[in-house]
């Protein structure tokens, strides 16, 4: 061994001075220290609180960490309440309507904006534009388009299509929007023949009409985050891609349904896995834009546990709501992280 | 077979010159249904309170007057404004650094167990806030900075560690190590590698993930509704949604206040939109 010029030996050197150090890997883990244990404490801790709350007895502003008897009683009691059930259905219909809608417009406008034609740049802007506003002033602008009163059903009337309609003999175009406390396509009657149980359930499984409007207001937000990442993916296919599919005697139509979108399978899952936590997560947006609806028609867990917590002071209940909430988002998000992981390895 | 092909070119290129048209018109009638809610922000918020009304909503205002709800929206949300900034501007600074310092030691200074720390600090970006608002309350109680703006700023860059780390971690590994092996050589330790050579080298991954934290931080409405009880001290987005269920307010107040909280955002966005989209695909983690 010749240390001089051997390159691993030269790097080794500092070795002798780091005598007096800490070892790098002691350095490292010192500097991680901090964020590590403000997240362990901030993340970890924290939801452990939480989780003991919701399993114990305090319900009034006193505080009374005792463990309430028997142990899960506030969550049976929680999935009792006509309340929680409609928020259940509603994240569940919102989830279904918004990542339809979203990753529907979002993959055609990435497959529009594709043909790189003139001016794509501005229009990619335009939508994505409203990705970088709040949910708070999305909220506040939709609520007033999807009043009944103005917005959208005032331009139905300008536009002339009630008057279209009436000529035709038909109701004008008039809906509740947000108001609407109709509840569609009920199937409680179809799960009772398969689930035993259901004639416990205190709401009408079905659609909320009112919850439309909002998918669509978060899809007017979101769509283009999605466009955004499935650009990013489309920019990694290269054209020889779609030649070869060309002179195989795809049309453009096949170019995409057989080879460009089957490529993006990645960039899908991803843009799902995001959605859907999202919509688990939605707060600010429904409750600006319509706040618990009629009769619960748009009320949301994340609005039950703010409620629960901030208002009504019933800590137990507002804690074992956000404990589902985690639980649902864990369900979705941890299978994602470790994929992640394993593919880092 | 050969005629076909011959006789293929002419209306294939016609569909196409046709298929084109038809793609610009269907992204300009999209383009006008996207900034529809935006036009309604700032139309409305242009009138003045003789002139809003919910008839004339999609009418564009006749006369620009000095009465207009931006005056009225101005004077109620200033205060908030300056709440914002005060909390936002050192929150992305602080988040960033801190990010940069993490993402720097996770991408080059692997140690056993370093993935797995860093995919338990990264599920803190996904966890619903909820779950940990009724302990974050009570600690910053404890701590003395409830309801203040340096709490927000404690609470925003805490949960602000796991997205910043990882954008500068994914940054970090795309650097070659060599670079660092000649700073080593020379006698660099650990620290003064980030210093001397990493940190000058990720101007790009500052300004993305400034802009993220900026959007994020402005935008945010459950950590000030939840951490803030006074109105006086409450960022923007709180006191627009006051503004928006004040039924005493005309609504034109309303709009400009709207466009007033999204103002800054939507600056950042227009100037910087090129490393606005690389967060965007930074931060869907495997971007």
């Amino acid at each position: 061994m010749t240390a001089t010029t051997d390159p691993a030996a030269l790097r080794a050197r500092p070795l002798d001075r780091r005598r007096w150090h800490l070892s790098e890997q002691a350095q490292t883990i010192l500097l991680l220290l901090p964020s590590i244990l403000a997240l362990a404490v901030f993340i970890y801790v924290f939801i452990s609180f939480t989780f003991w709350v919701s399993l114990s007895n305090w319900r009034t502003l006193k505080i009374d960490l005792t463990l309430r008897e028997p142990l899960f009683a506030t969550y049976v009691e929680m999935f009792a309440m006509a309340r929680w059930q409609a928020d259940l259905r509603n994240t569940f219909v919102f989830t279904i309507f918004f990542i339809a809608f979203a990753v529907t417009l979002g993959l055609t406008l990435a497959i529009l904006l594709d043909r790189h034609l003139a001016g794509h740049n501005v229009f990619r802007n335009i939508f994505l534009f409203p990705y970088a506003l709040s949910f708070v002033v999305t909220g506040v602008v939709w609520r007033w388009i999807f009043n009944p009163e103005t917005g959208l059903n005032l331009l139905f009337e300008v536009l002339g299509i009630n008057y279209l309609l009436a000529q035709a003999g038909m109701a004008p175009l008039k809906p509740g929007w947000i108001t609407d406390p109709t509840v569609v396509a009920e199937v409680n009657g179809i799960l009772a023949a398969v689930l035993p149980g259901v004639d416990a359930w205190q709401v009408k499984w079905g659609i909320p009409l009112a919850m439309i409007p909002v998918a669509i207001a978060a899809t007017w937000q979101l769509s283009g985050f999605v466009m955004a990442l499935y650009v990013g993916g489309m920019a990694t296919i290269s054209d020889e891609v779609r030649e070869a599919a060309r002179i195989d005697g795809a049309s453009e139509f096949q170019v995409y349904r057989k080879v460009i979108i089957p490529m993006l399978r990645p960039v899908t899952i991803s843009v799902v896995v995001i959605l859907l936590h999202v919509s688990l997560k939605i707060f600010d947006l429904v409750y600006t834009m319509a706040g618990v609806g009629p009769g619960f028609a748009t009320d949301v867990p994340a609005i039950f546990v703010f409620e629960q917590m901030f208002k009504a002071t019933r800590y137990n209940l507002g804690s074992a709501a956000a404990i589902i909430m985690l639980v649902l988002v864990a369900l979705v998000i941890v299978p994602y992280l470790a994929s992640t992981l394993r593919e880092d390895s | 077979m050969t005629t076909a092909t011959l006789s293929q070119p002419k209306p294939r290129r016609r569909q196409r010159h046709w298929g084109t048209y038809a793609v610009w018109i269907v992204m300009f009638l999209m383009a006008i249904v996207f900034l529809m809610p935006v036009y309604v922000m700032v139309a409305n918020g242009l009138k003045d309170a003789q002139s809003v009304s919910l008839q004339r909503m999609w009418i564009p205002p006749a006369q620009l007057s000095t009465d207009n709800g931006f005056a009225g929206a101005w004077a109620r949300l200033q205060p908030n404004m300056m709440n914002s900034l005060l909390m936002v501007i050192p929150a992305t600074i602080l988040s960033s650094f801190i990010g940069a310092i993490n993402g720097y030691l996770f991408a080059k200074w692997k140690f056993r167990g370093s993935d797995i720390v860093f995919t338990l600090m990264l599920f803190g970006f996904f966890i619903p806030y909820q779950s940990i608002l009724l302990p974050l309350v009570r600690t910053l109680q404890i701590l003395g900075v409830y309801g203040t703006i340096p709490g927000l700023i404690l609470v925003h860059v805490i949960y602000g560690i796991p997205i910043t780390t990882l954008i500068f971690r994914n940054y970090f590994a795309g650097v070659p190590t060599e670079l660092m092996d000649a700073a080593r050589v020379d006698g660099a330790g650990l620290i003064t590698t980030f210093t001397r050579v990493m940190l000058p080298l990720s101007i790009p991954a500052f300004v993305v993930v400034g802009i993220f934290q900026f959007t994020n931080i402005w935008n945010d409405f459950l950590f000030g509704v939840t951490v803030v009880p006074n109105p006086a001290a409450q960022p923007v987005t709180i006191a627009l949604n006051n503004l928006s269920g004040t039924f005493s307010v005309e609504w034109n107040v309303v709009m400009a206040g709207a466009v007033l909280a999204a103002l800054p955002t939507a600056i950042i966005y227009i100037l910087l939109g090129r490393f606005f989209i690389r967060g965007i695909l930074a931060g869907s983690v495997k971007g």
